[in-house]
């Protein structure tokens, strides 16, 4: 690991001021000079691999009594960025009015490291491509723009389908994005332009720059997520396929919520992980469903059309079949959920 | 920066003698300043250097630390609490497993900078009069190890898995204690100990 420079920060504003380079710099924010650290399960990570070089690490630990609270309302359920992992897979009200929020945090990594692991790190977890994390392999697009993706032609098993480019095929490898992808999650932001809300949906960006994984500026502090209230959020699970059967990142993964009527879908809510190259929404798939009964049949048409833009390369060629299977069985079994009033 | 563990200090009579050196060391820093300040103490560059105050298994300790250093490097090389293991470096199999204010956390991911709650590790876990904690006498009665290495880590996870409320069945074991692997296989001993200790933990 390379030596940096640390310091603690005591507020929102401070942290901020604390990461915000000096003068403004066309950089991508996870290459910046100055990082936030909350649980440090990522960055430490990739700092040991040296995939990461900060010069200064801002530790935002000590805002969590400002940012570490789970606040449920009629308008929907607010979460601080400092939130734990395992503070919000073990709520009772998430487990009961968001069950998808809970289940895609109790499915995620171990209990050590989701009693570490803060909300906001983990939507910006980094990619497990094996390329990208260890720097020996000279080709990675993410790493240094423009060397090429070793991972083309190389080993891609565990790789995307869905939202890759020639430049970059790496997996996003997060389960709570996928929840917060699907219920129009927003996310509240404080940078040195000041505050901004932000559409989930807009946070993570395309493969096709790929060393520039999302909209945040550098200095930019995710603050918290609000996820809107909806007759959805109650009728919701996550189902994560994988090669183990606990402590193993996706190979395909679905977030679902429903609203029914009876067996006819009035609306559909689905994120797709393991898969694709970003957190992903399958807005095809939920305009298939919607007005219609939800069948077998109907189940798998929506699928299809959820990876019908699926480029495979050799060793992933499976998860087109795999995450469609994964979404038809979450479809069906959430729609037979027993919701208590 | 650190010695490697497998470096060639690192014999059993060089460890011993390291841990009491640093163990009188340690004592005489000890002072009044607020448990876990912290504070960079040089710009970027050239080794930045931090103040640390640790409390370990009730002790007070104040190091001034390589910003780098994790908490597993210090339990480890600085204060010669070697119970607590190395294996992967990179959370990835948890025999590095501490408490950090009572909860179950990876040191190999943690700076010891970072840290503001008492640590307990392994040494930390008996009673004072060295009575085994009731998960280290099951793991002895139901022969939950073979080599051992990743004991210390499963033990003070159990810990805290059956004090979260997580040991309701086997099957919610094996999915709690996940994240520490054991190369051995002893997974349904560890699985039988965790039920033993739970009972008598219970009923403390």
């Amino acid at each position: 690991m390379r030596p940096f420079a640390y310091v603690r920060a005591d507020d929102v504003a401070s942290a901020v001021r604390a990461a915000t380079p000096a003068a403004p710099q066309a950089i991508a924010p996870t290459s910046a000079p100055s990082q936030f650290i909350a649980g440090g399960t990522l960055i430490l990570d990739l700092m040991k691999l040296d995939t990461m070089r900060p010069e200064r690490l801002v530790d935002i630990n000590g805002l969590e009594s400002t940012l570490g609270t789970i606040r449920p309302g009629p308008q929907g359920l607010r979460l601080g960025a400092l939130v734990r992992m395992s503070q919000a897979a073990d709520d009772p009200v998430i487990n009961r009015d968001y069950p998808v929020i809970a289940q895609t945090l109790q499915l995620a990594a171990a209990a050590q490291l989701r009693n570490m692991a803060s909300l906001g790190g983990n939507v910006l977890q980094r990619t497990r491509c094996q390329y990208f994390r260890e720097p020996s392999w000279k080709a990675c697009n993410k790493r240094d723009p423009g060397s090429g993706c070793a991972a083309l032609d190389g080993v891609n098993r565990k790789h995307a389908v869905l939202g890759v480019s020639n430049k970059c095929i790496a997996e996003y490898p997060g389960d709570l994005a996928q929840a917060l992808i699907a219920l129009d999650a927003q996310v509240e932001t404080q940078g040195p332009a000041g505050a901004r809300t932000i559409p989930f949906d807009r946070l993570h960006r395309g493969s096709d720059t790929p060393e520039v994984e999302t909209v945040l500026n550098p200095g930019e502090l995710i603050t918290g997520f609000v996820v809107p209230a909806g007759p959805w959020t109650r009728r919701s699970a996550y189902l994560k396929i994988r090669d183990r059967r606990s402590y193993a990142f996706a190979l395909a993964s679905a977030a679902v919520a429903l609203d029914m009527d009876g067996d006819t879908v009035r609306e559909a809510r689905i994120g797709l992980g393991g898969v694709a190259y970003r957190p992903w929404r399958a807005h095809e798939a939920e305009a298939m469903l919607k007005g219609k009964p939800l069948t077998e049949a109907s189940a798998a048409a929506a699928a299809r059309a959820a990876f019908a833009g699926a480029k495979p390369r050799e060793h992933n060629s499976y998860k087109v079949d795999l995450g469609q299977r994964t979404l038809v069985r979450a479809l069906m079994q959430v729609s037979r959920m027993e919701i208590v009033a | 920066m650190l010695d490697d563990d497998n470096g060639p200090d690192q014999t059993r009579r060089a460890l011993l003698k390291g841990v009491a050196v640093s163990a009188a060391v340690a004592q005489a820093a000890i002072s009044d300043a607020p448990a876990g300040a912290a504070t960079a103490a040089q710009p970027p560059g050239d080794q930045p250097l931090a103040t640390v105050d640790l409390t370990i298994n009730g002790r007070r300790e104040r190091l001034t630390l390589d910003t780098r250093t994790t908490l597993l490097d210090t339990l480890r090389h600085k204060i010669g609490l070697t119970g607590t293991k190395k294996g992967c470096d990179h959370g990835q199999c948890g025999a590095c497993t501490v408490l950090v204010g009572g909860k179950r956390v990876l040191s190999c991911l943690t700076l010891a900078t970072m840290v503001r709650a008492p640590v307990t590790t392994i040494e930390g876990i008996a009673a004072s009069d060295g009575t085994l904690h009731p998960m280290q006498q099951a793991f002895i009665d139901q022969d939950a190890f073979q080599c051992g290495y990743c004991t210390p880590g499963q033990i003070v996870s159990a810990i805290a898995c059956v004090e979260e409320g997580h040991a309701r069945s086997d099957d919610e074991i094996r999915e709690y204690m996940s994240g520490n692997l054991c190369r051995c296989a002893a997974y349904p001993h560890i699985v039988a100990a965790i039920n033993q200790a739970k009972t008598q933990m219970e009923k403390a």
